[in-house]
């Protein structure tokens, strides 16, 4: 009984930023923005990271000033 | 009044104490308009991600910045004119970070760990389902 769709990612990994002892989001901490974009440089998606989305929005704006100040890229080939 | 954190990045081609300089030329016009600075980080001369004004590389500068908003304005102004900076950035924060920020400490912390730098490239340990990037690897 398939129900179409396979049970692959169905155990819902929880938000990493949630957490008790959750990283803090900065805009000037490329080594952890850079876990969340794809090696094109482009922001990846919530339903991949399974971050919240709150945590989502913080996540991008800071990615999106870090890319202002040139210490990440907006494209990477 | 209100927290800031501004990051201002210099030409390359100046020395840093003309970046010192530049930073202290912020600190007095805050001070005049009755803003103070309370933390000055010097992060050297980085790479850029992607070329500004054709320049690989830039000097940064964090300034934690406690100051009116007419004398952010004020810095804004006086950096804009400046062909040193390429560029500025204040953000405005409810509290400051008091020792020093990810930049300088990812720094300490790589001199001692005997990771060099082409390490860092991830090894894509995500299940790999997005096919837009494939589609423009095989295009």
């Amino acid at each position: 009984m398939t129900n179409g769709k396979s049970n692959f990612g169905r155990h819902r990994k929880s938000c990493p930023f949630s957490g008790p002892n959750a990283p803090v989001i900065d805009y000037k901490d490329i080594r952890l923005l850079q876990k969340y974009v794809s090696e094109r440089g482009k922001i990846i998606p919530r339903r991949i990271t399974a971050v919240s989305a709150k945590k989502q929005r913080e996540l991008a704006s800071a990615i999106k000033r870090a890319r202002q100040i040139a210490l990440m890229p907006y494209a990477s080939e | 009044m209100a927290l800031y954190e501004h990051i201002f990045i210099a030409r390359p081609d100046i020395s840093p104490q003309q970046v010192a300089a530049l930073a202290d030329m912020i600190k007095q016009t805050l001070e005049e308009g009755g803003g103070r600075v309370c933390k000055q980080e010097y992060w050297g001369l980085k790479n850029l991600a992607y070329p500004i004004a054709k320049n690989a590389r830039g000097h940064y500068t964090l300034l934690n910045i406690d100051a009116a908003h007419d004398a952010m304005v004020e810095v804004d102004r006086k950096l804009r004119l400046s062909e040193d900076v390429l560029r500025h950035m204040s953000i405005r924060v409810d509290e400051h970070e008091e020792e020093e920020s990810v930049q300088l400490r990812s720094k300490s912390r790589d001199d001692r760990g005997h990771r060099s730098d082409d390490s860092r490239a991830r090894p894509d340990t995500r299940p790999d389902t997005r096919t837009d990037d494939k589609e423009e690897a095989k295009a």
